[in-house]
């Protein structure tokens, strides 16, 4: 497990690394993600104790946004102001997300995969 | 006799509120008590945990007159396992390498327009209501999982407090009014619908979708990991091609 822990850590670590060295505009844990990624495909297999520390990292992945929403604290003021733009980014466009995105993968589906296509229908 | 009480309630208040431990301590109950309220009342989408949890936590702070500083040299050891948790994402990733072998085509040219229809559309919305630059800055990558969302909004000049509060307020109405959006448009084909909560709504889409179908769950677990790299990729390159 601890094994697994540094791996994860080294990932990360790497990604910082070359994130700062080449000052590319994305973050150090996700260059750590596609490191990782990269590292099990490789190996074509997943070890049982990495599965073990990434789900207990991920089991309560929403309590590790809890910080940072807290954050919300320091910008209230913000809020009040902003308010409009605000609540129509998030509302009107995720509901426009998810209306094209939703469209474009069945639209797809059916010229791809004619063989898969009978969808099944939610009861 | 009341005054050297109070004074020493004072204190010892003082002496507790600067120690890392009441407020890691407090930010554990605050979540779990979250997670009561919300088994409590049905798993209703509204009474997701993290709201609960930040409403709960920012009250106290209001109330005792903390800081935000005090708040998080506590808080910061949580805080710390985003990054640890967002390179572990490359697990449910890679379970779903053969699945993403097979409809390659399909899930990159439906990440990639859901990706920048979420981008384009929060920005444009915003802009359109008057939104400042840094606050466009702020919501462009809020369908994105938050660890992911949090480092754009920094990189490019955001504000990530901003940006997490974004990101769940985006899930929780992605949970609500997905499937009522989904059926309305007689979108029934369920690797379709996983994609579109996805895409749309990170991990929260991703939990409403595996509660509704096993395929759309592992469609949506996908779908936000591949949009979260995409946009960490295609966000700062398209805001350097705004601003140069």
């Amino acid at each position: 497990m601890l094994a697994y822990l540094t791996l994860i850590l080294v990932c990360q670590l790497i990604g910082e690394i070359i994130t700062r060295v080449t000052k590319l505009p994305i973050s150090g844990p996700v260059i750590g993600m596609v490191i990782l990624f990269c590292w099990l495909v490789l190996r074509r297999k997943m070890p049982s104790d990495l599965e073990k520390v990434g789900s207990f990292l991920l089991r309560h992945l929403p309590l590790l946004f809890v910080p940072a929403g807290v954050g919300i604290i320091t910008h209230l003021d913000f809020l009040a102001r902003s308010w409009a733009p605000i609540a129509a980014a998030i509302l009107i466009g995720t509901v426009l997300t998810i209306a094209v995105t939703g469209a474009v993968m069945q639209f797809l589906n059916r010229r791809h995969l004619p063989d898969v296509d009978e969808p099944h229908h939610a009861e | 006799m009341n005054r050297t009480m109070q004074s020493e309630l004072t204190q010892f208040w003082v002496s507790l509120s600067t120690t890392p431990l009441l407020w890691l301590t407090l930010t554990l109950l605050a979540y779990q008590l979250g997670i009561r309220i919300f088994r409590r009342f049905g798993a209703n989408p509204f009474l997701h945990p993290v709201l609960t949890a930040v409403a709960a936590l920012v009250l106290l702070l209001k109330v005792s007159n903390t800081d935000y500083q005090t708040y998080f040299s506590g808080a910061q050891f949580i805080h710390f396992l985003l990054g640890p948790a967002t390179v572990a994402l490359a697990i449910p990733l890679y379970r779903e390498i053969e699945v993403i072998r097979k409809a390659f085509v399909p899930i990159a040219i439906t990440v990639l327009v859901g990706s920048l229809t979420a981008i384009v559309s929060a920005v444009g919305l915003a802009w359109c209501l008057g939104g400042e630059r840094i606050l466009l800055l702020t919501l462009a990558p809020k369908s994105v999982t938050t660890p992911i969302a949090m480092g754009i909004s920094e990189k490019i000049g955001g504000l990530p407090s901003l940006t997490a509060v974004a990101v769940v307020l985006t899930g929780v109405i992605g949970a609500v009014l997905g499937d009522l959006v989904l059926d309305r448009l007689k979108i029934h084909d369920e690797t379709a619908r996983g994609m579109a909560l996805g895409v749309a709504s990170h991990g929260i889409g991703t939990a409403q979708a595996i509660q509704r179908n096993q395929t759309a769950g592992a469609f949506a677990a996908l779908a936000m990991a591949l949009n979260g790299l995409l946009t960490a990729v295609l966000l700062p390159i398209l805001i350097g091609c705004l601003a140069g």
